[in-house]
Parts: structure tokens; C-alpha cells; sequence
């Protein structure tokens, strides 16, 4: 059964319909490329994902189970975490920190609770280890590099062992060695069993990392079939409009 | 931001270096902290003083100068906690003056100290609500809704007190002025206080969510909406902590005038912004530390003391806090350079 499906959902923000019944499912363990044109719908798909508002029409479901989202904690609740396209990451916190913001482990007696920095340090340092990273858990955000900094926000929603991991354009601003970094981390988040949607504006991410890619034109799928069986070309075609369908 | 895309570069070199580098110390992260230099340059400026005046180091001026960076630091305290949210409260001072004619009037019309202090941190609880309701709420800027509370509170302070001194305190006057002008094993009532507050943000500000979540609204406040942090409350909680803060200072410091007029308090909220800077509170929000309130307000008044001592008039006193309120702040702009 899909992790995640969604039913012909359409979004119409007064009269512009953003969305016009999109389809899409995603199993355990696959990644999908999700691409488009600056409002093709993108982000309006993303955020209904994310929980930011509800669709105006169409099914949304988790393991076969409808939801409605009406904010982000909710969706994250449901096991949905996103990675933010400006990760959303403290500068002045450590790295550990900024993993368990919101979610900090705490240890004391009766009411009286204070944080737990020993138990939330080991945690992150075997999140990053797992992610063959060398983010250390005490360092500040604000020292580290693009992928490492990368490696925090996808550490962070692996706390929860979420069934989705949405990232928006986790390649757009970094180096050419920190995109390998942030590739591998997403055939991590695969081998492990967890479903991931790239939306990306890079083909060969997509190409790399995926097993199947969708495309949005005008807020409708105009395309979704495994990356083996397209090619950057196609996709291009795709989203310009040259290609109608696919 | 240092960069790794340097393929001529040694990656397996680097790696190792990384690897073995140790994280930082609890010494070394203590020597980083900016209240470190500062209360170096305090020990700094006493031993130069103790040189120049026999008087300095006397008991009596010991007590005098404890007691009086007392107030300040109590207020700085929470001061420091609305700068790490990158916010500003103008008006402790003004509330000052209205927690202070509070209590006065309401132990003069023969009420005991216990109704006095509650009138006093209900007052003083009353206006940090209304900021932060304001300004976490509303979205209002700090800078505008505290400068006109500012002037609010003022003007009500002069309203009910009807610009008069209040000098009696009804049935507990001496228990009153006992608490706030005597000591207890030496020390001054008020830096009991301060002491005690001083370690209880420290506790606050490293060691509970809340604190964490000060911090996290100060470095990113959107990154801590989208982490489910309510910012909101964090936000009116610091507004009323360092509006309670200067109930507190106002209570003992009526108590140790022994009288209270409608001026208590006044461009205090300059000293208290001063000391919190000077200890290490950015403006631009996420970096402050417990210990640099008291720190801060203790250089403040020992330049003060100093001058004094050393028989320079007391109208540079002003030059010189401004002084070292800048080179503080320039220190740590230096000291940032240097890391990135």
C-alpha cells in the first residue's frame, strides 16, 4: 500500500486554480522528482503536503487513511517532515540543538523537568553517523558548511522516523561536492525505508536519486513514470510545454 | 563561510584533522564568552584602583558599590532575556517610578508589606503583559510599544501620586526599609536577590526548554514556528519576566531610599540596557548569557565608584559608561570576525 496518496486534489485561491486534480501516490523506500516551472503548482502541492493549508478539493491519505492538515504540526504528527529550501535552522544554536528544537528530551522529577543534553548530543551523533556524516553534535550551525548544515535538517526529521521527507531545492545553493553530500543523504533516507519527494530544478538530482518523475504544468500532472524511462530531454519538453503529455 | 570545493585540496587530510579536532572545552567555551573579558577588565580595574585610592577596597565602599549595581543588574537580568529575541524594553524605567509609588501609596494607606510587594509585581506584571501582548500578538515593533510605555507609565506614576514623595509606610515600615537597606551576613539584601536571580536564569536560560526556545526565537524566529516552538508565548513571557524584574528592583530600592517620588527609575532603562550589552546580550538576538547582566551593571558602576575615588567630576561619568558600552560591543564584533 502507498505511504502517501493523493486524490485529485485541486487548490483555487479565489479564482486562480493553482491545482487541478493532481494525482499521486508514493511507496515506502522511493524517491520522486517532483518538477516544474516557476507556478506550475509546485510549491501550492508542497504545502498542502506540509500541512501549510488544506486542498480545496481531493483526498489526501496515509497509509490508506484519510487526513486534514490545517498546520504544519499537524502534518508532522502524522509523519510528514519537510526540509525547507532555507533548511530553518538556528545559527546560534549547535547542532544538536537545532535537531531537537521543539522536540527537546528532558529528564527530572515530577514536574520539575530540565533538558537533557548528554542523552540529545549522543542521539544527534548517531543520527549523523548514520548519515556518514561529520557534522559534530556540539559545533554552532553558524561554523558549518552548506552540506553540513544539509545533514542538520535532514538529521532533524529522522527523530521522529517519518514516513515522508518533502525537500524543496536542497541542491539550489551549494557547492558541487556538498550536492554529492546531499545526494548520498538522500539515498540514506531510501535505503531506510522512507519515502522522499525532491522538488528540484536540477535534472541530474533528479535523475540520480530518483525511481520516478513527476511533472507539473499549470497545476495539473502532465507526466509521472520511472526516471529509466525518460530523460532530461523529455522532462525539459515536459515543463516548457513542448512536449504535451507523457 | 569557509568552502571545500577546492579539488586540489587534501579531503582525506582534512577529514582526519576534523575528526580529531575536540569540541570545545568547558574552559574554552567560558574564555569565548564575552562577561569573561569583562569581568577581566573588572579585576583589571581594581587593581589599578587599589593603587590609586585606599580607599577603594574598604569595606564600606565594597557594600556601597554591591548594593547600588544591584538594582541594574536584577533589571538587566530580564532585560538580557527580551534582547536574546532580538527585542528591546524602554520602559523599566518609567516602570520603576509606577511600581514604586504603588507600593509606597498603598503602605501608606496602612496596608502590611506583603499587599504592598503584590501590588508592586502586579503592576509591574500588568505592563509587561500589555508589551507583550502588543508585540508578540499584534506584531507591534518592541522599540515603539515599550518607548510608549514609556511614557504612559510615567505619566501614570505622576497621576496617582499626585506628585507627591511618599516617605511612610504604614505598620511595617522598619521591616520595609530593613529589607531593603540592611545586609545579612554582610551581604545587601539586594544582591541577595540579584544572586539568587542570577543563578536561576542561568538554570533557566542553559537548562529548560523555555530557555532553549528564547534562544531558538532570537537566531531564527521562523525556523522556530516551523519547529512547532509556540513563539508567541515565548515571546510575552519575556516581556513580563523583565517587566517582574523591575517591579523586584523597584520594591527593594523604595525600600532602601526609605522614600519614594514620581522621578524613581528615570533613563534607568539606559543603564539597564548598557549593562546587558556590555555583558554580552546581542541586539540583533540569540546570543545572551545570565551571568553577563550583573557583570555588565558591576562595570557600569565601578567606572562610576572609580571616577569617583579618583577625583574626576562626576559629569564624565556618563562619557566613560558610553565608552566602554561601545568598545564592548566592538570587541565582540572583532572576536566574531576572527571566527568566521
Amino acid at each position: 500500500m502507498a505511504v502517501v496518496e493523493l486524490r485529485g486534489i485541486s487548490k483555487s485561491f479565489g479564482a486562480i486554480r493553482a491545482l487541478n486534480g493532481v494525482d499521486l501516490t508514493i511507496e515506502r523506500g522511493e524517491a520522486i522528482g517532483l518538477m516544474g516551472d516557476n507556478g506550475a503548482g509546485k510549491s501550492t502541492l508542497m504545502k498542502i503536503i506540509a500541512g501549510n493549508f488544506p486542498p480545496t478539493s481531493g483526498d489526501f491519505l496515509i497509509d490508506g487513511l484519510p487526513v486534514h492538515f490545517s498546520r504544519p504540526i499537524e502534518a508532522r504528527q502524522k509523519g510528514i517532515e519537510i526540509v525547507y529550501q532555507d533548511l530553518a535552522l538556528c545559527d546560534n544554536l549547535t547542532a544538536a540543538q537545532n535537531v531537537f528544537l521543539g522536540r527537546e528530551l528532558k529528564r527530572g522529577f515530577g514536574p520539575i523537568r530540565f533538558l537533557d543534553h548528554g542523552a540529545m548530543n549522543a542521539r544527534a551523533a548517531k543520527l549523523f553517523a548514520e548519515l556518514k556524516s561529520e557534522t559534530r553534535p556540539r559545533d554552532l550551525v553558524r561554523q558549518m558548511s552548506g552540506g553540513q548544515r544539509q545533514a542538520v535538517a535532514i538529521a532533524r526529521t529522522r527523530l521522529s522516523d517519518p514516513k515522508l521527507v518533502l525537500m524543496d531545492e536542497p541542491t539550489a545553493a551549494i557547492s558541487v561536492r556538498q550536492v554529492k553530500e546531499v545526494l548520498d543523504l538522500i539515498l540514506r533516507l531510501k535505503e531506510t525505508g522512507h519515502a522522499v519527494i525532491l522538488v528540484s530544478h536540477r535534472m541530474p538530482d533528479v535523475f540520480t536519486v530518483c525511481d520516478r518523475v513527476a511533472v507539473l504544468r499549470r497545476g495539473e500532472k502532465v507526466a509521472d513514470k520511472p526516471v529509466r524511462n525518460s530523460s532530461p530531454e523529455e522532462v525539459t519538453g515536459l515543463i516548457t510545454g513542448a512536449l504535451a503529455a507523457a | 563561510m569557509s568552502t571545500t570545493t577546492d579539488q586540489t585540496t587534501d579531503h582525506a587530510a582534512i577529514d582526519d584533522s576534523i575528526a580529531q579536532r575536540r569540541e570545545l572545552t568547558w574552559w574554552q567555551g567560558v574564555t569565548r564568552s564575552q562577561p569573561f573579558w569583562v569581568l577581566m577588565a573588572i579585576f583589571m580595574l581594581c587593581i589599578v584602583m587599589s593603587q590609586v585610592s585606599d580607599v577603594f577596597l574598604s569595606e564600606r565602599n565594597i557594600f556601597n558599590v554591591s548594593r547600588n549595581f544591584a538594582f541594574v543588574g536584577i533589571m538587566a537580568l530580564g532585560m538580557t532575556a527580551v534582547i536574546c529575541t532580538a527585542g528591546i524594553d524602554l520602559s523599566v524605567g518609567s516602570l520603576m517610578g509606577l511600581a514604586g509609588i504603588a507600593t509606597g501609596l498603598v503602605m501608606q494607606a496602612g496596608y502590611g508589606i506583603v499587599p504592598g510587594f503584590l501590588i508592586c509585581m502586579a503592576v509591574a506584571g500588568a505592563v509587561g503583559l500589555t508589551n507583550g501582548i502588543l508585540i508578540a500578538y499584534l506584531r507591534m515593533a518592541p522599540f515603539v510599544v515599550t518607548l510608549g510605555m514609556l511614557a504612559i507609565s510615567r505619566s501614570l506614576a505622576m497621576v496617582i501620586s499626585n506628585n507627591r514623595m511618599v516617605y511612610q509606610f504604614g505598620p511595617d515600615q522598619a521591616l520595609y526599609l530593613w529589607l531593603g537597606g540592611s545586609s545579612t551576613f554582610g551581604v545587601p539584601h539586594p544582591v541577595w536577590a540579584l544572586g539568587v536571580l542570577t543563578i536561576t536564569f542561568w538554570i533557566a536560560f542553559n537548562h529548560t526548554t523555555w530557555g532553549r526556545w528564547v534562544y531558538a526565537v532570537g537566531g531564527n524566529a521562523q525556523a522556530a514556528r516551523l519547529s512547532g516552538i509556540p513563539v508567541e508565548r515565548v515571546l510575552l513571557s519575556v516581556y513580563v519576566i523583565c517587566s517582574l524584574c523591575a517591579g523586584l528592583s523597584a520594591f527593594l530600592m523604595v525600600g532602601w531610599f526609605g522614600s519614594v517620588t514620581n522621578a524613581l527609575g528615570q533613563t534607568q532603562e539606559l543603564n539597564v540596557i548598557a549593562a546587558s550589552v556590555i555583558g554580552g546580550a546581542n541586539l540583533m538576538g540569540g546570543v545572551a548569557y545570565a551571568f553577563g547582566a550583573p557583570i555588565g551593571a558591576l562595570l557600569m558602576e565601578l567606572i562610576r565608584n572609580s571616577l569617583l575615588l579618583a577625583g574626576i567630576d562626576a559629569l564624565w561619568q556618563q562619557f566613560f559608561v558610553g565608552l566602554f558600552l561601545i568598545l564592548a560591543v566592538f570587541l565582540e564584533q572583532l572576536r566574531n570576525r576572527g571566527r568566521a
